[in-house]
């Protein structure tokens, strides 16, 4: 009777959705939600999908059409080589969206909650070594380091590459692999730093309970009890932070490529071709040069910043 | 110096530069110059100096990041407390909004979109260069940067402000007749200030990147364009000096905010003693 009993409610709590199926549903059920997902996937979409969304290529001149306004055959109009400018735009959203990914999965997701995770379990020396090399590097403005470790770190690189490059026997280099590369990781080693502190604070409080007690009595070991018990706790405020700095690190990237430290041309880049058209006489004599990147740029920061505010509604477990 | 250039001139040069000592006595040299203030000479302007070139265009962008911070500031902090104050209301809701497009809105787009309407179509301000704080040229470029300021500060008021009205020093101090200004002014701005100066040091931070793609597009003679041109030239005595200035600034920035905590909210006191 009793082991009937226990059994269906046991049945029962399995039924139940987990926390990510009610979160994700909650997320759905939002008008701002939803369509800030399809607008993102849309951009995302063509962005990875760009060489067979875009009817040109992105480096295909033809210096008799030059400078056109919008039209049937090119949507967004011509640069000044005549270059198809939707099809330059569509790229340079992959470059902004494969470094967004790149710096937030290594950053903030990979090393972020791995050294949250082990300052705030092991606590004491290891805490307080994490905790003041992150504070220390938090302290300087980041585009300026961003900057300088682009300019130091490329050149080794670029040369590793070269090596790679000889004993395959193919060119990596062209496909701006090595900006892609040094980029992301010169914005992942400022990026870590607020999640670890975050992180760092749940583990805090999540190791106190006593299932983590209960996990360590009966002989769990240590990397099963930060992976199994502690992290699947401390998910949802990283959600939240993760989907807030979306917008933050696109931004970064663009100012790093405005700047004229990010992506080299002839990679397309938002940054770049902001840069380019970037003056007056642009402006006064053909605005879709530098209006069309800016909307959608805008259009992708602004996405990305509402995105944030619906998750963090929808992820957050006390407002259910 | 191109390829062929003659041997002995380029050791004539190296040792006139110092390039033949060892790369921690040069690094050294190069240290105690810069805590002078001599950054050495520039690659790309010959035969001036960095610093001489710095001055003039730093005193540009000082007063520029200074008008667009005045501007967040005194626009900000009221809006916040306007809307604090009457949270719920049409008012409220409005400032909200407005602060939530002045966040996500980038200063790629007001630039060139303030430009296209108010100097092209229009034609009401000037467009291009500097003429000093007084001079129309500033507008634009100010309300530009000042916006995202405006609007962060303004959230930041709101949500502090919220926070104090709430406390019981405030009816406190209602209760025993102060006047609602006198209340509003020595008891909630106060209190409600303390989380808004601590962001200062980052706004400012904020305004001065914003600095280089504004004086990029307004074709302002200041740091911003400077820098643009020397990372395009190559020009590393410039890129250093910039570097270590700014950052310099930007740490010293914030430590003045923590400076200034202990005077604005006695309630904090550097050292931590919790015994009185």
């Amino acid at each position: 009777m009793l082991h009937e009993q226990v059994k269906r409610t046991l049945d029962e709590s399995q039924s139940t959705p987990s926390y990510w199926a009610i979160s994700i549903r909650r997320l759905l059920r939002k008008k701002i939600g939803v369509t800030c997902l399809v607008i993102i996937a849309l951009m995302y979409g063509s962005g990875i999908f760009a060489p067979l969304v875009t009817p040109y290529g992105y480096n295909d001149q033809d210096l008799s059409n030059t400078k056109q306004s919008p039209s049937l055959t090119h949507p967004f109009g011509t640069d000044r080589l005549g270059r198809d400018n939707l099809t330059r735009i569509i790229y340079g959203l992959r470059t902004t969206v494969i470094i967004t990914v790149v710096t937030l999965a290594t950053g903030s997701l990979a090393l972020g909650i791995t050294l949250g995770l082990v300052a705030g379990y092991f606590g004491r020396l290891v805490d307080t070594f994490i905790m003041r090399i992150g504070e220390v590097s938090s302290a300087f403005p980041e585009i300026f380091l961003v900057l300088i470790i682009v300019s130091t770190f490329k050149p080794p690189i670029t040369r590793w590459v070269r090596m790679v490059e000889d004993l395959v026997g193919f060119d990596i280099l062209s496909l701006g692999v090595v900006d892609y590369l040094v980029i992301s990781l010169a914005l992942a080693i400022f990026s870590w730093f607020g999640m670890a502190r975050l992180v760092r604070g749940q583990v805090l409080q999540a190791r106190e309970n006593q299932y983590v007690e209960a996990a360590r009595s009966i002989g769990a070991s240590t990397p099963r009890i930060m992976l199994r018990h502690l992290l699947p706790n401390v998910m949802s405020p990283v959600i939240v932070t993760v989907s807030a700095g979306l917008a933050a690190v696109a931004g970064s990237e663009v100012l790093i490529s405005f700047l004229g430290i990010g992506i080299q041309p002839p990679t397309p880049s938002l940054g770049l071709m902001i840069f380019e058209n970037g003056s007056i006489s642009v402006l006064r004599s053909d605005p879709h040069l530098l209006l069309f990147p800016v909307l959608t740029l805008s259009l992708l920061l602004f996405t990305f910043n509402l995105l944030g505010d619906a998750v963090a509604d929808a992820f957050n477990p006390r407002a259910r | 110096m191109g390829q062929y250039a003659d041997a002995s001139v380029v050791d004539r040069i190296r040792e006139q530069r110092g390039l033949n000592d060892n790369i921690f006595s040069q690094y050294g040299r190069y240290l105690t110059n810069v805590s002078q203030g001599d950054f050495g000479e520039s690659f790309k302007y010959r035969g001036r100096t960095v610093s001489e070139l710095l001055k003039k265009k730093m005193w540009v962008s000082a007063q520029l990041n200074l008008a667009a911070l005045f501007l967040s500031i005194s626009l900000g902090v009221p809006l916040g407390l306007f809307a604090a104050l009457r949270q719920g209301t049409f008012w409220d809701t409005g400032t909200v909004a407005f602060t939530l497009l002045g966040q996500s809105i980038p200063v790629f787009l007001t630039a060139p979109v303030v430009l296209l309407v108010f100097a092209l179509k229009l034609d009401i301000l000037p467009t291009h260069g500097w003429g000093g704080l007084f001079d129309a040229r500033v507008i634009l470029p100010a309300i530009v940067m000042g916006v995202p300021g405006i609007a962060i500060i303004t959230r930041m008021t709101r949500a502090s402000t919220l926070e104090v009205i709430g406390q019981d020093y405030i009816r406190t101090a209602r209760s025993k007749g102060l006047s609602e200004f006198t209340v509003q002014r020595r008891h909630v701005l106060r209190n409600s200030m303390i989380p808004v100066i601590t962001m200062l040091g980052f706004s400012l931070a904020g305004i001065a990147f914003t600095s280089f793609i504004v004086e990029r597009f307004f074709g302002i003679p200041g740091i911003g364009n400077l820098f643009i041109e020397s990372i395009f030239a190559r020009d590393f005595p410039i890129i250093n000096a910039v570097i270590i200035i700014g950052t310099s600034m930007f740490v010293l920035a914030n430590l003045l905010v923590d400076l200034i905590y202990p005077w604005l909210d006695p309630r904090i006191r550097l050292g931590g003693s919790y015994a009185s």
